[in-house]
């Protein structure tokens, strides 16, 4: 062997264990949290407390890391799935926060649930840099990916669902004199200024009538016969189910027939339209992102037997009819898609990164067409809606899928 | 007058306490200090952020402690003079950038006038009736809080974010481990503070009243402005305890300020042992770290194994801390004479 050819051969084979030492350093990369057998997730829900129905999100969520684990983990790693509670109460969130962070270890907090819950601990998880991923809030705040890049939300936002509405009454009713009830807090608040926005320099004079009511109040009748009294031809029903059920019925005793639309908050057939009356809510139109569980037509689709089983194995005493329940299955989806897309680079800073460049992902249970995606600018993963019309006794899609991202 | 008022008044609401029994020894209350200073040294900041709101409810229980087993008046709003601590101190902090240990006078002044304010109304109320009347404070304060009016102020629902200090003089402490010792001294301070006041004429005369109005007032006891006065103080220093919370949480929300947090703190007096100033942080602790055991006994029972744990404590030492606290007394004293 020439010495040249020695060197080249000595050279190529250096040049093949540095890139192998790389590639296997590139493989395996862990921050606190996660090692080769195991990932662990914090959650912060509140399973006590006035929010306590809230608390089924957790446990269903719970359910599904179980049958992930089940079925093998994350590419080989367990779930270590901890969740707290927190009362819904803002300092009790901070001490389970920093609890989860600097004693238990998490590598993430994931879908924490609550807007004042997570206002709390939004700053100390960007100063630990700790991802605060997917929270389960409807608040616009949490896409700022300039001011807190370690936090993210999930659902559509309050916002964009009005501004969806306003772009549809812009569009084919251009004429319309809108009446608006709204709950008087910053849910109601939200939505009020996706309206006002998406109607932009019309709203003005589109918006006759504005009536706000306390959450308190036993019924909100005297509202409805005000608002109907300004002549308005459209309805915006900005109200949590209860409130949205009794605004349905008084609608058809007092025979106001507005273009009436009403918050996907309340959209539910089982505990909304069905107490309010089939006969009484025909025409109403609304949005959705994911399936409601409670409406026939999606009795055989795949989604829904896949949930149904999950639930029948993991989670039997779940409520079928709870629409969070669902909502919960498909999050716990979406965390799996990004600890799956990290790989063996299980670093918080790669968890963001994953988390921020999702691309048309559908998880089972969302509507067709809708889709989460995000990149380095967009932390709003659900954005887009399906208007929906009820007929009969189930709702029916008609129209495109519909986007529209508010920033926060 | 109705039998249901008589029996109100007949029993006593508040066993007597002589003064002596309300406090420690020097050897233990210096034991006990000593731990308070060296412990944070060895542990995580998670643990010392703990102990951060150990001190805090201690001090809200303390102050709950003085009305109550001071002058025998029934609260079950200081939640309401703990949200107005915090938001004083928040909104001082945040809109008007004044420096965090210059609004805990502040905090504690306001709420010591909105005490004594609530305390003349509640002149005219005993008992059960007083515990109502404040308890109607409680609920209405997260609402209040959420007013239109003072939204740019508060924040509305959506709360206050406050920024944590740093340590001073460029001590090498981290901000946890600083906020700590910060709030120890002022407890200390407190602590020390409400001893001396309940040793003084002012909290003679508040006894007397708890243990018999009306011969307090045959002894020439001012009993309106003395009943006042203990609301007053208790507000005053539920209103500081408030302050420090909003620091050390660095959020205040009206979400955090419900009647939830008035019953616990009345819980932690009860557990700590009514009239036993030193019991406060025992009642503190049990309000803050018995949850977290119930629910880590079960999640989905967690209310219900509080309640049986509870439940224990009330059968078991239904004089609270004080009473494992003299048992233990009278051990050592034993074990010394053999």
């Amino acid at each position: 062997m020439s010495p040249t050819r020695q060197l080249a051969v000595v050279a190529a084979a250096f040049a093949l264990v540095t890139a192998s030492g790389s590639a296997a350093l590139a493989q395996k990369k862990y921050d606190t949290g996660a090692t080769d057998t195991e990932i662990k997730i914090g959650n912060i829900m509140p399973y006590s407390g006035p929010a306590s129905a809230y608390g089924v999100i957790g446990r269903t969520e719970a359910a599904y890391f179980k049958m992930i684990n089940d079925q093998g983990g994350i590419n080989g790693r367990k779930i270590n799935f901890i969740s707290y509670d927190d009362n819904y109460s803002p300092p009790k969130t901070v001490e389970q926060a920093r609890k989860l962070v600097e004693s238990d270890e998490v590598l993430l907090i994931f879908n924490s649930l609550g807007t004042p819950p997570n206002s709390a601990i939004q700053k100390y998880m960007n100063q630990k840099k700790v991802p605060q991923l997917f929270v389960a809030t409807g608040a616009t705040k949490w896409n700022d990916p300039q001011n807190f890049p370690w936090t993210m939300g999930w659902q559509p936002n309050y916002q964009s669902e009005t501004v969806i509405y306003a772009k549809y009454i812009l569009k084919n009713h251009p004429n319309a004199k809108i009446a608006v009830l709204y709950q008087n807090d910053d849910y109601g608040k939200d939505y009020l200024k996706g309206l006002k926005d998406g109607l932009g320099a019309k709203a003005a004079s589109m918006i006759v009538a504005e009536d706000s009511y306390e959450v308190s109040e036993p019924t909100i009748d005297s509202h409805i016969v005000r608002l109907k009294a300004s002549g308005a031809d459209v309805f915006m029903n900005i109200t949590t189910p209860k409130f949205a059920a009794q605004a349905i019925k008084k609608n058809a005793e007092l025979g106001w027939k507005p273009l009436h639309f009403l918050n996907n908050v309340s959209g539910s057939i089982g505990s909304v339209i069905k107490p309010a009356g089939f006969e009484n809510a025909q025409d109403i139109i609304s949005s959705q992102y994911f399936k409601d569980p409670t409406d026939a037509q999606w009795k055989t689709d795949k989604a829904m037997i896949a949930w149904n089983e999950f639930l029948d194995k993991y989670y039997p005493e779940a409520n079928r009819s709870d629409a969070s329940v669902m909502y919960a299955y498909i999050v716990s989806q979406g965390l799996v898609h990004v600890l799956k897309a990290c790989g063996d680079n299980l670093t918080r800073e790669n968890v963001m990164k994953q988390a921020a460049s999702i691309r048309d992902y559908e998880p089972a249970g969302l509507l067709p067409g809708v889709k989460v995606n995000t990149s380095a600018t967009d932390f709003a993963p659900l954005s887009q809606l399906q208007l929906i019309r009820f007929k009969g006794e189930t709702w029916e899609r008609f129209g495109e899928v519909l986007s529209g991202d508010v920033g926060g | 007058m109705s039998a249901a008022e008589e029996v109100v008044t007949e029993a006593p609401a508040v066993e007597a306490v002589p003064k002596r029994a309300m406090t420690l020894g020097y050897g233990t209350s210096l034991a006990v200090l000593a731990a308070l200073i060296l412990i944070p040294l060895f542990v995580k900041n998670f643990i010392i952020f703990q102990m951060t709101m150990l001190l805090i409810y201690g001090l809200a229980v303390l102050a709950l402690n003085i009305l109550t087993g001071g002058s025998g008046q029934f609260s079950l709003g200081q939640s309401a003079f703990y949200a107005v601590g915090a938001y004083t101190s928040a909104i001082l902090m945040e809109h008007a950038g004044m420096n965090y240990a210059l609004t805990l006078p502040i905090a504690g002044l306001i709420c010591f006038g909105f005490g004594f304010l609530f305390g003349q109304p509640a002149l005219r109320l005993s008992g059960v009736y007083l515990a109502l009347a404040t308890f109607a404070l409680a609920t209405a304060m997260p609402q209040l809080l959420k007013l239109g009016y003072f939204e740019h102020w508060t924040g509305g629902v959506q709360g206050l974010v406050v920024t944590k200090p740093d340590a001073p003089f460029g001590l090498p402490m981290g901000q946890d481990m600083w906020l700590y010792y910060f709030t120890l001294a002022v407890s200390i301070a407190i602590y020390v503070a409400s001893v001396n006041l309940l040793r003084s004429r002012s909290g003679r005369a508040f006894m007397a009243i708890r243990d018999n109005e009306i011969a307090a007032s045959a002894m020439g006891v001012d009993v309106a402005l003395y009943k006042t006065l203990a609301f007053g103080v208790s507000a005053g220093i539920t209103g500081v305890a408030g302050g420090l919370g909003a620091i050390a949480v660095q959020f205040v929300a009206p979400d955090g300020y419900t009647i939830t947090l008035a019953i616990s703190l009345f819980l932690g007096m009860v557990v700590g042992g009514v009239g036993w100033l030193p019991g406060s942080i025992v009642g503190s602790a049990f309000i803050i770290f018995v949850p977290n055991i119930a629910e880590s006994i079960s999640k989905g029972l967690s209310g219900a194994v509080f309640g049986v744990l509870l439940f224990l404590v009330i059968f078991l030492v239904p004089h609270g801390a004080r009473q494992v606290a003299i048992v233990a007394q009278q051990l050592i004293a034993k074990l010394k004479k053999n």
